[in-house]
């Protein structure tokens, strides 16, 4: 074989292998940007307003994943479903109102720290109605937070001998469940990754692989778009 | 014995002194060339001079690259005129080069060379890192410890973000890394998960945030600055996105905000002061937190 020809054929076999390697480093950009789920905006005296209800579950269920028995996050859509999408579309400069249900037990915060909610309006969530500035860490279940917009909260768990736990999801509001409500602004432009900091992940090594390392469960994107 | 018809014709007679001719053309390039890297590329390697190890590590990227270049010039200087002496003509016969011999005066030079070279390094590097650290993690006993007051800093890395502990204000915890101007720091390195590592770009601090262990690196702060913090261990899914800014501020803006910090913090205090049996946080006192507390 000439030399030219070897030339070529290594440069090739380069040039494919960069690619390739280009787009499993790019997966996670192309996530940020889409499909991402877009909240309905309302105007509220020429200000955006946005609400979003998500739920936390134990256990996903056949219906909405092939690995029914991962943790996970599902978002309410415009007509009352339930959907796994953690990669959500939110208007800059908006007021957003979160009201989380969470029907998973307590699996305790590595860092108690992360029971100081943080980056909300006024510091505080409401549980149950009952306005909070701290959760027990060891009662806690899951956090939402997205670090690059400082905002961070704990979600206390279900009771472990509360009637009615969900089994699947989606789970109906008849089953026992938490209830956390706060509010938050975005600002500028950007994507924002959101996770939770409880290593929730059962049956993973220290309950932080499959759901806590895959986008789609417990993991996902602010897109705050102009 | 009758001549072999196929052997390559012999090289015709070269008496030019190429290796002289490479040693000159090699000390006026590295003659030109040294003093304008060390004086005007120098300065320009990171990480800045954000910090005391800042400002060492720069000296000794310099110096470093003042020593490489003569040895970049040779090469570079060998390889053109190889290039430009030894190739083969377009025309005529391929000819086979000058043989090469052994020289022993050649192979000495060489070895004496790149020994004092490798040595003159590692002594440098070693008296650089026992002067004070040069940033880096030193794990738990440190050797080089410098003298002073030094105000404590728990650096703790956990999937996917830094916090940061005031043993001197309290105990106070931040996910903002804010620091005093000219004051110098004790970070205790550590991680509540997998291995992370603890990256202060503009401060030069560079320290590996193992699970369980406490990993000691100091830094002198210069002037109020932004800098970035980044994980430099790849940590799992949102590895890239661990980073945030960290400040270093004038003394009454550093006390402002740890008032504020301080009334943030009252809230989840009580959690955190709880003994450990009793779920409070295991961190607070021993700079030992225990690696992967809780697991699914």
């Amino acid at each position: 074989m000439r030399v030219g020809v070897k030339l070529v054929l290594v440069a090739a076999v380069v040039v494919a292998a960069g690619v390739m390697i280009g787009f499993y480093v790019s997966n996670l950009t192309t996530l940020a940007g889409s499909p991402a789920y877009s909240l309905p905006v309302q105007n509220v005296n020429g200000h955006p307003v946005v609400n979003l209800e998500i739920q936390t579950v134990a256990a996903v269920g056949p219906q909405l994943s092939r690995n029914p028995d991962w943790v996970s996050y599902l978002v309410r859509n415009t007509s009352g479903q339930w959907k796994r999408e953690t990669v959500w579309s939110l208007p800059a400069n908006a007021t957003v109102h979160v009201t989380i249900y969470n029907f998973d037990g307590a699996s305790g915060l590595r860092n108690p720290f992360l029971a100081r909610p943080q980056g909300m309006v006024g510091n505080r969530i409401m549980v149950d109605g009952k306005p909070t500035e701290a959760v027990d860490p060891n009662e806690a279940s899951h956090t939402f937070a997205v670090p690059a917009l400082g905002i961070i909260l704990a979600i206390p768990g279900v009771a472990d001998d509360a009637k009615d736990q969900c089994g699947y999801a989606p789970c109906p509001m008849s089953n026992a469940h938490r209830t956390i409500k706060f509010t938050f602004h975005t600002t500028t432009p950007g994507h924002f990754r959101w996770q939770c900091f409880v290593p929730c992940a059962a049956g993973w090594i220290d309950g932080f692989g499959g759901p806590m390392q895959t986008i789609g469960y417990m993991d996902g994107f602010l897109n705050v778009k102009a | 014995m009758a001549a072999n018809p196929n052997a390559a014709p012999a090289p015709p007679s070269d008496r030019t002194n190429h290796g002289m001719r490479v040693v000159v053309a090699w000390l006026v390039l590295s003659a030109v060339a040294t003093p304008l890297v060390a004086v005007f590329v120098g300065h320009l390697i990171p990480p800045g001079n954000g910090s005391s190890q800042g400002t060492e590590q720069v000296f000794d990227n310099t110096l470093m690259l003042t020593v490489i270049t003569p040895i970049l010039c040779l090469l570079a200087v060998f390889f053109v005129y190889g290039l430009r002496s030894f190739h083969a003509s377009s025309s005529g016969a391929v000819l086979d080069g000058p043989p090469l011999r052994g020289d022993s005066q050649i192979q000495i030079l060489w070895i004496v060379g790149t020994s004092v070279i490798v040595l003159f390094l590692a002594g440098f590097g070693t008296f650089e890192l026992l002067q004070n650290g040069a940033g880096g993690g030193q794990g738990p006993d440190p050797i080089a410890v410098p003298g002073g007051q030094k105000m404590q800093v728990q650096v703790i890395g956990q999937q996917w973000q830094f916090t940061y502990r005031y043993p001197s204000l309290g105990g106070i915890e931040s996910n903002q890394l804010v620091l005093p101007a000219d004051t110098d720091v004790e970070l205790h390195v550590t991680s509540l998960d997998v291995i992370h590592s603890f990256w202060a770009y503009e401060l030069g601090v560079k320290a590996d945030a193992n699970p369980g262990v406490d990993n000691v690196a100091y830094v002198k702060t210069k002037s109020p600055q932004v800098f970035h913090v980044r994980c430099a261990e790849l940590c799992g899914l949102w590895h890239g996105y661990m980073y945030n800014n960290g400040r270093v501020v004038d003394s009454a803006q550093f006390h402002s905000w740890a008032s504020q910090q301080e009334k943030l913090y009252a809230a989840i205090k009580p959690f955190m002061d709880k003994p450990e049996a009793d779920g409070g946080a295991p961190f607070g006192h021993t700079y030992l937190p225990a690696p992967e507390r809780r697991a699914g």
